[in-house]
């Protein structure tokens, strides 16, 4: 087997044999000191023995011994130092525990929560989940929130200090915290997500790499909390936005908006399987997610043979049950442009100056850019001229600019 | 695994307060106390007196320097501490927000450096 070939076992296994590895020896710098070393070892060892039956274990038991080795080393240099410890403090350190088995499910969760810990700052809790749990390289997530790697690297010492100096626990939480753990960890991927489906800055509108570790991380934690409605929602609506990737943008980089887009290059692998998941969440007992809401408003975008065929009055009535639920100023920005299909512009333009009166919004580019297009559609070119300017003041990304300059220039 | 408890809140919020409800908030204390003493975690605790009675104390070139009040001027003060044994940063949290003042302030958990 060529190292090309083992590149993905690497990639695919790394999460799961380093959330072992943690348990195993009990820190997570030494644990992923544990895991470079072991696929230093697997590139000279298979391709001449050939790969084991079960990568995974062969990985974790080479990766154990070898960090043990490590912190045998780091003992003896601080003996040495005079500062004599027990070489029993190894045995202490290092329990023995299962490696292969059951035992990867837990262990995966438990690394998920610990990356994923309130305790951490937002963005040291994402980069960290990249970076251990989905095995991407430093360089690869430094590049995904456009930093720089050394900023990155710094970023991810720091998280892991933090993990050890405050004793961040690796374990999953208890059960009554279950619930508001789960929900930061949805955060955390529901931010990988949207970061790759519609990037806050910089040239492109999709980095399609983050979007599909997002899937690929609730998909995981889907299948190790079966029973909680929330993680399911969110996939759900992950891959019914994930499924219209391929009609969002022109081959040339330029937005092209739902009401325009190509319906035939929609995903009907993925809406099938997000429509299949989200009405099984909705017909579970209890008030739905936001997450399930939000997926059952894609559900109807992604039913619509048309855009003139979409179910608007039903979509208004679900934003109507989002604003009970989970009210956020882009909630009711989103409800407006719902009820604008419905009541038409004027009622809509209502709604739109009573967000913007409390100065909820104020610098995010959309509130002007939705205000320009219901004015439009009044016939109020001045006033929609101006919004559209404002808007563009506001857009950080090009092509977003491209799309109100060219609205800008339909208006004459 | 030791932490320290830093309890912050605003003099000026607390002033206001009334005297029924710093009673209570007093009764809590003791009652807070005497649970984490029970159950092991309390090491030690004090309240402290207002910033107004802090004096500060800098050595620059030899020099030493007494000014009045606290380091800096911040919205909470710093009020009282406990020092906690905890197995874990979920476990600090869990006797962290028990801490009466939580309601009106916040409670900063800092672990306890070990020197080895």
């Amino acid at each position: 087997m060529s190292a090309g070939a083992i590149e993905p076992v690497f990639r695919s296994e790394a999460g799961r044999v380093l959330a072992t590895l943690i348990r195993l020896v009990g820190d997570f710098e030494l644990a992923e000191e544990g895991l470079q070393d072991a696929f230093a070892a697997a590139l000279e060892q298979w391709p001449v023995a050939g790969v084991p039956a079960s990568p995974r274990a062969w990985l974790v038991n080479v990766g154990r011994h070898k960090a043990i080795d490590r912190l045998r080393r780091q003992i003896l240099r601080r003996a040495k130092r005079g500062e004599l410890e027990a070489e029993a403090a190894v045995a202490a350190q290092v329990s023995p525990g299962d490696e292969t088995g059951d035992g990867f499910g837990d262990d995966m969760l438990r690394l998920i929560f610990s990356c994923c810990h309130p305790a951490l700052a937002p963005e040291a809790q994402v980069a960290l989940t990249l970076r251990a749990v989905c095995g991407l390289p430093t360089p690869a997530v430094a590049r995904a929130f456009l930093v720089g790697e050394e900023t990155m690297a710094q970023r991810l010492v720091r998280a892991k200090q933090k993990i050890r100096h405050a004793k961040i626990p690796y374990a999953t939480p208890e059960p009554d915290r279950l619930d508001e753990r789960i929900d930061g960890v949805l955060a955390v991927i529901y931010l990988v997500f949207t970061e790759g489906y519609a990037s806050t800055s910089g040239a492109e509108l999709m980095r399609e790499e983050l979007a599909i570790e997002a899937i690929r991380l609730a998909r995981l934690l889907d299948r190790l909390l079966p029973d909680r409605p929330a993680v399911r929602g969110l996939l759900a609506l992950m891959l019914l936005n994930h499924a219209r990737r391929r009609a969002r943008a022109t081959p040339a980089g330029d937005i092209v908006l739902l009401e325009d887009q190509d319906r035939g290059l929609w995903d009907r692998q993925e809406i099938a399987e997000g429509l299949l998941l989200v009405d099984e969440v909705l017909r579970r007992p209890g008030r739905p997610s936001s997450y399930a809401v939000q997926a059952a408003i894609a559900a109807l975008h992604a039913r619509a043979p048309r855009h003139d065929a979409t179910d608007w009055p039903q979509i208004v009535g679900l934003y109507e049950v989002l604003l009970r639920i989970h009210p956020t100023p882009v909630v009711e920005l989103n409800h407006a442009v719902a009820v604008s299909m419905v009541d038409g512009p004027a009622r809509a333009l209502d709604l739109l100056d009573a967000l913007a009166a409390r100065g909820a919004l104020s610098s995010y580019h959309l509130l002007p850019a939705v205000r320009a297009d219901v004015l439009r559609r009044l016939g109020r070119r001045d006033e929609a001229r101006a919004a559209y300017r404002a808007a563009l003041a506001l857009a950080k990304l090009d092509p977003e600019r491209r799309l109100l300059e060219r609205r800008l220039e339909e208006l004459g | 695994m030791q932490y320290l408890l830093l309890i912050y809140q605003s003099e000026a919020e607390m002033e206001k307060l009334g005297e029924a409800a710093t009673k209570t908030l007093h009764a809590d204390y003791m009652a807070f106390t005497q649970q984490i003493v029970q159950a092991g975690h309390f090491k030690a605790g004090d309240a402290l007196q207002r910033t107004s009675t802090a004096t500060t104390v800098r050595v620059r070139n030899g020099k030493t320097m007494t000014t009045d009040g606290p380091f800096a001027e911040t919205r909470e003060q710093l009020a009282g501490y406990y020092l906690i044994e905890a197995k874990d940063l979920d476990q600090a949290v869990t006797i962290a927000e028990r801490v009466p003042s939580a309601k009106y302030g916040s409670i900063e958990v800092r672990p306890i450096r070990v020197f080895t």
